[in-house]
């Protein structure tokens, strides 16, 4: 067959034209500019619309649920940490609760408000940097700078509790790692100033602003009924009109002690999960205020006098059996393990031995406390709940993140599953931007905010 | 538990075991009365189960005790708006068939659920339009989470043909 040249083509004379107008295919990704997340859409356009699109997932897939069953149920918190990581202390929470609901422990009240905080403050993280990324990419570069910036605040919130950004591994079946740093409800209320400013800023760049309007507006919408179909929760079914909110509908934590509202809109599109998250980050934000001032705290009970000791030293002479005095002795400890004294994790875990690694002073100091600590951390060991199953919702910042466990009686998860807010939106993604314009996917694609750790796990 | 007694009276010996524990509803449900008892926990107004929030399965090969049962168990997870509940079914099904009846007609988001499924236990979803793997790729040997998969098995990663 004769080369069709490119004047040929043009004109529609010679083979391979004719025919009338063919679609064009479209690989967007899996590593597009335009786009954060890896994710594959293979669209099929007719001019600049687009006619059909298959969405495909997986390319961070990385055997999270399998992962789970190979160690001891606190081995799983590190990975947990790595699904949603814009605000991995609610999936460590989630993870930690469902498992105690298996093990049918309560966690102490300061354990509970210390969980809100750090819920609301991680969710604040999220809608920061999803609305800042949208924008970004329909070019409003100086909101994202803005949003980073107060994100900025809030991690370092983050780094004062829990020693790190993101891989925090903050949660533990029953309880939290340690209680939180000096003067931290003083410096929270100081970043939420600082975030209230940033978001008065954003308000007034984007919300009614002419370009962002007509690119948002209209855009990306999914009907009420077809949103509940495909199991969306989240902001983009508050979007879409329906108050579901795990927080509301089944408090956990202390959620039902704290007033807040739940923003919704009635559009579904992406102008209405704009303003839905904004007003979010302001309702978490009264949650978060809320608490810290009801969290209890009482005096730290100390229950013993003694001067402090080098924990070295303090090793030694038990090592040589010279143990008389040493129990309940206080010991200054290595900056790593701050916050592992006995009266902060006396208040912010549950006393459960079953569940809870003793104070350092107490594995460093009696023998009790160190087969204690043994009987944790040794493989065989550890945290034995009863055969069953629990499954246990939290609301993640992109909607309903569940922890499905199942246990055999042993010290190994039997069975971890992990319920992806943001794979219901992504299963639904064809159908928001099928008849769109190409340039359109854009926008809708960050406002469902695609989170790969989670989606593909 | 009026929706276990609900469904117990609806559905007779389809219901092959109920559950509550700890506040959770359960109920093992026969494979061929599947599909009823799923419409009719959607569309009848007393149940109203709206959402499938979750689909998933969970192999009992090594679960002790029930190295000889059937060994898949595919788990739904309902939850309905209007009524703020949520309920547990399940579906066991042997090693040699495992096949269970699809519910993407009910909901659409059975569709991933049950793709991720196949891709990851192998088990078929009798009807599904589109039974691709979801997060593996096509020339993936094997279910990871069967627990006879090991975890340190590795496969070439295949790309697109050239």
């Amino acid at each position: 067959m004769a080369q069709t040249t490119r004047r040929e083509f043009m004109l529609g004379e010679g083979s391979g034209t004719g025919g009338g107008p063919q679609n064009l295919h479209l690989g967007v990704g899996p590593a597009h500019p335009a786009m954060h997340g890896i994710i594959r859409i293979a669209a099929e356009l007719d001019g600049e619309t687009i006619v059909r699109a298959d969405v495909e997932i997986g390319y961070l897939h990385r055997a999270f649920e399998k992962d789970c069953e190979q160690g001891g149920w606190n081995n799983a918190i590190p990975y947990t940490d790595r699904l949603n990581y814009v605000s991995p202390l609610i999936n460590n929470f989630g993870y930690a609760s469902a498992v105690e609901k298996l093990l049918d422990i309560d966690v102490t009240e300061r354990c509970k408000y210390i969980r809100v905080i750090m819920s609301e403050i991680s969710r604040i993280c999220d809608h920061l940097t999803c609305v800042g990324a949208s924008a970004m990419e329909l070019g409003a570069f100086t909101v994202f700078l803005y949003m980073i910036k107060a994100r900025e605040f809030l991690w370092e919130l983050v780094e004062d509790v829990t020693g790190a950004r993101l891989t925090i591994s903050y949660g533990r079946v029953g309880g939290v790692k340690a209680d939180l740093p000096d003067g931290f409800a003083d410096k929270t209320l100081h970043a939420f100033k600082q975030t209230r400013e940033v978001l008065d800023e954003v308000h007034r760049l984007l919300t009614g602003n002419r370009i962002f309007m007509d690119r948002m507006v209209g855009v990306g919408a999914l009907s009420r009924e077809e949103t509940i179909a495909y199991a969306i929760t989240g902001p983009l079914l508050r979007a879409a009109g329906v108050p579901y909110d795990v927080r509301r509908a089944q408090p956990y934590y202390v959620y039902d002690r704290l007033e807040f509202e739940i923003p919704t809109q009635k559009a579904g599109d992406n102008y209405a999960r704009y303003l839905v998250r904004m007003a979010e980050m302001e309702q978490s934000m009264r949650i978060a205020e809320q608490a810290l001032a009801a969290i209890p705290s009482g005096p730290i009970n100390v229950d013993f006098e003694g001067r402090p000791i080098d924990p070295a030293s303090y090793v030694d002479r038990g090592k040589q059996g010279k143990t008389e005095g040493l129990l309940l002795l206080p010991i200054t400890l290595s900056p790593n393990l701050q916050g592992q004294e006995r009266p902060e994790l006396r208040r912010v875990n549950v006393d459960d031995k079953r569940v809870v690694l003793p104070p350092k002073e107490n594995a460093y100091g009696s023998i009790e406390g160190l087969m204690n600590h043994f009987m944790l951390i040794m493989e065989g060991y550890g945290i034995r709940p009863p055969a069953g199953e629990a499954y246990f919702p939290v609301e993640g910042a992109n909607g309903e993140l569940g922890f499905y466990v199942v246990s055999d009686g042993s010290d190994r998860p039997y069975r971890v599953r992990c319920r992806p807010p943001c794979l219901p939106p992504l299963a639904a993604l064809h159908r928001m931007i099928v008849g769109e314009m190409v340039a359109d996917l854009v926008p809708t694609f960050g406002s469902v905010n695609m989170i790969g750790g989670e989606l593909d796990r | 538990m009026p929706i276990l007694d609900e469904l117990r009276r609806r559905f007779g010996d389809a219901i092959v075991e109920t559950a509550d524990h700890r506040g959770e509803l359960t109920a093992v449900v026969a494979r061929d009365a599947l599909p009823g008892v799923l419409a009719h926990c959607r569309d009848e107004a007393a149940l109203a189960f709206d959402v499938l929030m979750d689909l998933t399965a969970v192999d009992y090969q090594k679960f002790p005790g029930r190295e000889d049962g059937p060994r898949f168990e595919v788990v739904y997870h309902l939850y309905s708006i209007a009524r703020n509940h949520r309920l547990r079914l399940k579906v066991r099904v042997d090693e040699d068939d495992p096949s269970v009846p699809t519910a993407v007609a009910l909901w659409p988001i059975a569709n991933w659920l049950e793709r991720e499924v196949w891709d990851m236990f192998g088990v078929r979803f009798e009807g599904h339009p589109d039974p691709r793997r979801l997060l593996l790729y096509e020339e993936f040997v094997g279910h990871p989470l069967r627990k006879d998969y090991p975890i340190n098995r590795r496969q070439p990663l295949i790309g697109p043909a050239t």
